[in-house]
């Protein structure tokens, strides 16, 4: 079966983050295949590779990169819900003259169309929210 | 774009301000709408008050909600389901909403739900 995961709360402030990583985990160690984890709303921060969580936290953004560095999945970050909340890649950093940017590697910025077309796309859309 | 079609439904709890919610599921509605799949929206909870005319957003610095909602007929989001209990709870009368809506019992609102292949809630 083909899933995609949605990620509209904030990482480390609920538990939607995390829950979705080891849901995510199950799902791919029974042999479906995920087409999408998509980032919205606070859910952007996981994209955030500026997060420097106690040693003895996971390290929500740097395990999910790991997972799909693993699973060759596609991670997207909500481009609007993201520069809003201050998440930029290099491109939307030069865009909005920012000192910096902080997108994490593995991810990238997108519209809400890629939401919609892993929904088209897949049989089943998990949301994990606040 | 894609010929598969799936039915999706996005399920509004939140209240109109307080919260990103309203605006982000309205913003994945008119998304779903661009994509041409089939649409309902379904507004429970506190999100009935979403529904309101005459929102003074501004008064908090936010914008309104309400134009927004208008824009739901522009895109053709005309599948509106309001949570009846919902309504009755916050002494809110359907005739108090000037959009064009369906109310639905929790029967109801357990067979909408039924009907869709994705259900995204806010």
């Amino acid at each position: 079966m083909i899933f995609s995961i949605v990620i509209t709360g904030a990482p480390y402030s609920s538990q939607a983050s995390a829950s979705a990583l080891q849901f995510s985990r199950s799902v791919l160690k029974l042999g479906h295949s995920i087409h999408r984890v998509f980032f919205y709303a606070d859910g952007v921060h996981s994209g955030s590779a500026l997060a420097a969580p106690p040693q003895d936290e996971t390290n929500i953004p740097l395990e999910w990169a790991a997972l799909a560095r693993e699973h060759q999945l596609d991670l997207v970050v909500c481009i609007a819900a993201a520069v809003r909340r201050g998440v930029l890649d290099e491109g939307e950093a030069r865009r909005y003259e920012k000192s910096g940017h902080n997108l994490a590697s593995g991810f990238t910025l997108s519209g809400l169309g890629q939401l919609v077309e892993a929904g088209i796309v897949s049989d089943r859309v998990v949301t994990f929210g606040v | 774009m894609s010929d598969t079609k799936k039915s999706f439904l996005i399920i509004n709890r939140k209240a109109p301000y307080g919260s990103s919610a309203a605006r982000d599921a309205l913003d994945v509605a008119l998304t779903i709408s661009v994509f041409e799949q089939p649409l309902s929206l379904l507004f429970m909870d506190d999100a009935v008050l979403q529904l309101l005319p005459d929102h003074q957003a501004t008064l908090i610095g936010q914008k309104n909600l309400s134009a927004n909602l208008s824009m739901l007929e522009m895109y053709d989001i005309d599948q509106l389901y309001v949570c009846q209990q919902a309504l009755s709870l916050r002494g809110i009368r359907p005739d108090d909403i000037t959009l064009n809506i369906t109310l639905l019992d929790s029967q109801g609102i357990a067979s909408l739900i039924k009907q869709q292949d994705h259900v995204l809630s806010f």
